[in-house]
């Protein structure tokens, strides 16, 4: 015996197993049958997604176990194509899987590598080319060609200019001014302090001038949430405190992270929740992020009330609102 | 001669008159492909592509892909009189009154959903199995690119409709837009024609969803199909295959039937869930608008992970010299990505640098016989679940009874803490099942059956496994480490000294196994007994 190492052999590719369908004529005939009965099937699959599309009216509901009641048009006309589908394929599948040759074949592979004298000839063939087009002899065609295409290249960058207008200073106003109205969304109706309890939210917009339209851009920067707290239960500076109103305090309802509205109060612990990506803010101290991705707090608007004790802004938005940008300068 | 035969002899002839066709579809039509049950993951994302293709060809006959303010009065009473936009309002007229238009928007969503889960199975099949290997490295990358497109087309599909849930998406991918230093905002401005939400972004975005990316994908997928076709499909390893040849069965019929066959069976499936799953009920959402928000509100699976990240992000934010840059957003939302999807999309390339493995590959790895990119792949799965799991954390901590603190606190955590672990364990487990191999070969399968020698022992009996089994279990190639020089003779560093030491000790790794059975071991033993 040898000291090399030996390893284990290839057996090769095991015998085949015949089907009981390639020697037994009943077997094969059952198979046939079992594929014609899911081509049928595939037929009474599109009858009824007929009789659901034309009979079936739209409003009728039924009630279908595990997924209660359901639109019987939609049910019929997906189940009718669902089976329709499922059993041409599976009929499709059967017949091949019993019927046809299953005996595997073997199929050579070729490496994809040419042989060394092809490969010399292409790369002859590039050179050749390359040095009839002169580009190496030639460097002022090289050249100006190059800064040609490189300019030709600007042409979609600049056809694409007008898609819309430059930012300007649009990012960081929004359009309350001192004196502007808060009013509630829904049903713009102007806000006295007395209306909220304490405790409540209420979601605000500014006063539409006669005539003035709301747009959905304006929401986006304009959103604001008005809380009534105890006023003892504030934990502001001075300043922050003069921006409050008898204990209600308003913050830009848009998220200082990304921009989604920040919708959730929770009473008890007096934190606003940006169902987005949970950034949490404390209300009681200026909406400072206490957890959570946003890196800022949430803009707070000045209010107080005006001559027929109607709540107003006191002044425009001290910085931007919504989400950072570059331009941004705190 | 039949007259059928005759028909279908004369079709071929005025065919390869007039293309000389002939000759190349006699040897393609009898192409050999071989067969196993992960092959036809690629396969679903095809066949779901195309289900895409129909069912979002008939959306288009009543989608209106704009934002012009309507009032509804269509028949969904609930939302009866309430300003919207045009898209959100013939979504509804889709759903409500064309008859099988929710049926096609169900389908459509679901296949989209399918498409995606195939592709990211299918990725994890090409990679844990090797086949990503030379020749066939611009395919991999053909495929990371299939995938991102796959997730943007995604994105933008499920913003089309312009209800709450997708609008507050679109608000967010403006938020990422913005946050790019120095041309963010405008950027920004452009992409929405002004500000947000502004009326051009859902008219611009169905272009790009229905036009430009479904061409791209066209393309890309031709071109993916071309090269499994030229290059011929990979084999798992077995008895009677090779590196030089295809074990498998004929495309003209055997294959062509059960492809064909398996086409229908995902649209019969996708039929199904779209006739009895509702996926998306934008009527239950409301119309957007900046001021509004739902709970839970969830992005796409496939999008998960990304929010995920952003989700878990620390506060970071830098102010100076009147800019600011939002780490915050960026690093989970673009730096991270980024290195993500480079990462994967050279993954083919770094492997053979480090283990200097040129040659070409047609025989498929089992996952346990190359522990170190198995750990690798497990280890990215494991971050990029992580990630997942975060990106549904306030329904979690919801159903769960956590608070969303613990789950942002277990993410932080854990997608740094994780993955290495998981390399770890990975790296061990593949080893213990090369371990189990080599007994299995050896020593055979243990038979369950207990015998009692006559001087009151117990032993098992084991019996030989198949000549085929023992050949699957060795037939892999373990490779040396390399050892490229570090210095020369003289003790003197060489050029790139510390480039082939990083070689050395990355590919040292890699070829880190338990040595395979041998024939010559296997007498020996039987010897012994």
């Amino acid at each position: 015996m040898s000291n090399e190492i030996e390893p284990i052999k290839d057996p090769g590719l095991p015998a085949h197993v015949h089907r009981q369908a390639d020697s037994d004529p009943i077997a094969a005939r059952r198979a046939e049958r079992q594929v014609a009965i899911l081509f049928g099937l595939s037929a009474i699959g599109t009858l009824l997604l007929i009789f659901s599309y034309i009979f079936i009216k739209s409003d009728k509901y039924i009630f279908i176990p595990v997924i209660g009641e359901t639109g019987a048009q939609q049910f019929g006309l997906g189940m009718g194509m669902a089976i329709a589908l499922f059993c041409i394929g599976a009929g499709a599948i059967h017949w091949a899987k019993t019927l046809m040759p299953d005996e595997e074949v073997i199929a050579q592979r070729h490496e994809f590598r040419s042989d060394d004298e092809d490969r010399a000839d292409f790369v002859k063939t590039v050179k050749a080319g390359a040095s009839a087009a002169g580009l190496g002899r030639r460097p002022l065609i090289k050249r100006s060609l190059g800064a040609a295409l490189g300019l030709a290249g600007l042409t979609p960058l600049l056809l694409l200019r007008d898609l819309g207008p430059l930012p300007k200073d649009n990012l960081q106003k929004t359009s309350w001014k001192a004196g502007t109205r808060l009013v509630t969304d829904p049903g713009d109706r102007p806000i006295r302090p007395e209306d909220l309890e304490v405790g409540a939210v209420a979601q605000t917009l500014p006063e539409l001038a006669p005539g003035e339209e709301r747009t959905l851009n304006n929401i986006g920067k304009d959103a604001v949430l008005l809380i009534r707290l105890r006023p003892e239960e504030f934990n502001l500076d001075a300043e922050r405190l003069s921006w409050t109103h008898e204990g209600i305090i308003a913050f830009s309802k848009i998220c200082s992270h990304m921009g989604c509205a920040v919708a959730l109060y929770e009473q008890q612990t007096k934190h606003l929740l940006c169902p987005c990506h949970q950034s949490t803010f404390d209300v009681t101290r200026a909406a400072k992020v206490i957890f959570g991705p946003a890196a800022r707090p949430l803009p707070q608007l000045a209010i107080t009330v005006d001559a027929n004790g109607y709540l107003v802004a006191k002044q425009p938005f001290t910085e931007p609102i919504g989400p950072s940008f570059w331009e941004r300068s705190s | 001669m039949t007259a059928r035969e005759r028909i279908a002899g004369n079709v071929a002839g005025y065919v390869d008159d007039r293309t000389g066709a002939a000759k190349w579809m006699k040897k393609n039509l009898t192409k050999v492909f071989p067969d196993h049950w992960s092959f036809l993951l690629g396969e679903i994302c095809l066949y779901s592509f195309i289900i895409l293709l129909l069912s979002g060809t008939f959306l288009t006959f009543w989608f209106d892909p704009s934002q012009r303010e309507v009032i509804y009065d269509g028949g969904y009473q609930p939302l009866s009189g309430l300003k919207m936009s045009a898209a959100y309002a013939s979504t509804l007229h889709i759903s409500f009154e064309v008859r099988g238009g929710l049926l096609m928007r169900q389908i459509h969503h679901w296949a989209a959903l399918i498409f995606m889960v195939g592709i990211v199975v299918h990725l994890l099949r090409v990679y844990f199995t090797g086949a990503f290997r030379k020749p066939r490295e611009f395919n991999w990358i053909i495929g990371v690119g299939l995938l991102t497109l796959g997730i943007v087309e995604g994105f933008l599909g499920y913003s089309l409709p312009d209800d709450l849930l997708s609008g507050t998406g679109i608000r967010i991918a403006e938020a990422i837009i913005q946050a790019l230093p120095l041309v963010g905002s405008y950027i920004a401005f452009f992409a929405f024609g002004g500000t947000f939400p502004g009326e051009s972004f859902i008219p611009r975005i169905y272009t790009v969803h229905v036009l430009l990316l479904p061409g791209i994908f066209l393309a890309l997928i031709t071109v993916h199909l071309m090269l499994v076709w030229y290059q011929k499909h990979t084999q798992f390893p077995g008895p009677g295959r090779t590196e030089k040849n295809v074990v498998g069965y004929p495309l003209m019929p055997v294959y062509m039937a059960k492809a064909g066959g398996f086409f229908f069976i995902v649209f019969g499936v996708t039929a199904f869930l779209g006739a009895v799953a509702s996926i998306n009920p934008i009527w239950l959402y409301g119309p957007y608008t900046p001021g509004q928000i739902s709970a839970g509100s969830q992005p796409d699976w496939y999008m998960g992970w990304l929010d995920g990240l952003v989700r878990m992000s620390p506060p970071l934010e830098t102010h100076a010299f009147g800019h600011t840059i939002s780490w915050n957003i960026l690093i989970p939302g673009l730096i991270l990505p980024g290195i993500m999807f480079t990462g994967l999309a050279l993954y083919p390339f770094i492997e053979s640098w480090a283990t200097g493995d040129k040659r070409e590959h047609h025989l498929l790895d089992r996952p346990r016989n190359t522990p170190n990119r198995t750990a690798i792949g497990v280890m990215a799965l494991t971050f990029t679940v992580v990630a997942l799991l975060n990106g549904g954390n306030d329904i979690i901590a919801q159903r769960f009874h956590l608070t969303i603190n613990q789950m942002m606190w277990f993410s932080r955590i854990g997608v740094l803490v994780l993955p290495p672990i998981a390399f770890i364990i990975t790296k061990r487990l593949c080893l213990s099942l090369q371990r189990a191999d080599r007994d299995l070969v050896l020593h055979g399968r243990e038979t369950g059956r207990l015998v009692r020698m006559p001087n009151g022992e117990f032993t098992e009996i084991h019996e030989p496994i198949s000549a085929e089994k023992a050949w699957l279990l060795t037939s892999h190639e373990q490779i040396a480490p390399l050892e490229l020089p570090e210095a020369d003779n003289a003790g003197v560093r060489h050029p790139g000294a510390l480039k082939n030491k990083l070689r050395n000790r990355i590919s040292r790794a890699t070829a880190v196994a338990v040595p395979k059975a041998t024939e010559t071991e296997r007498r020996e033993l039987e010897g012994h007994h």
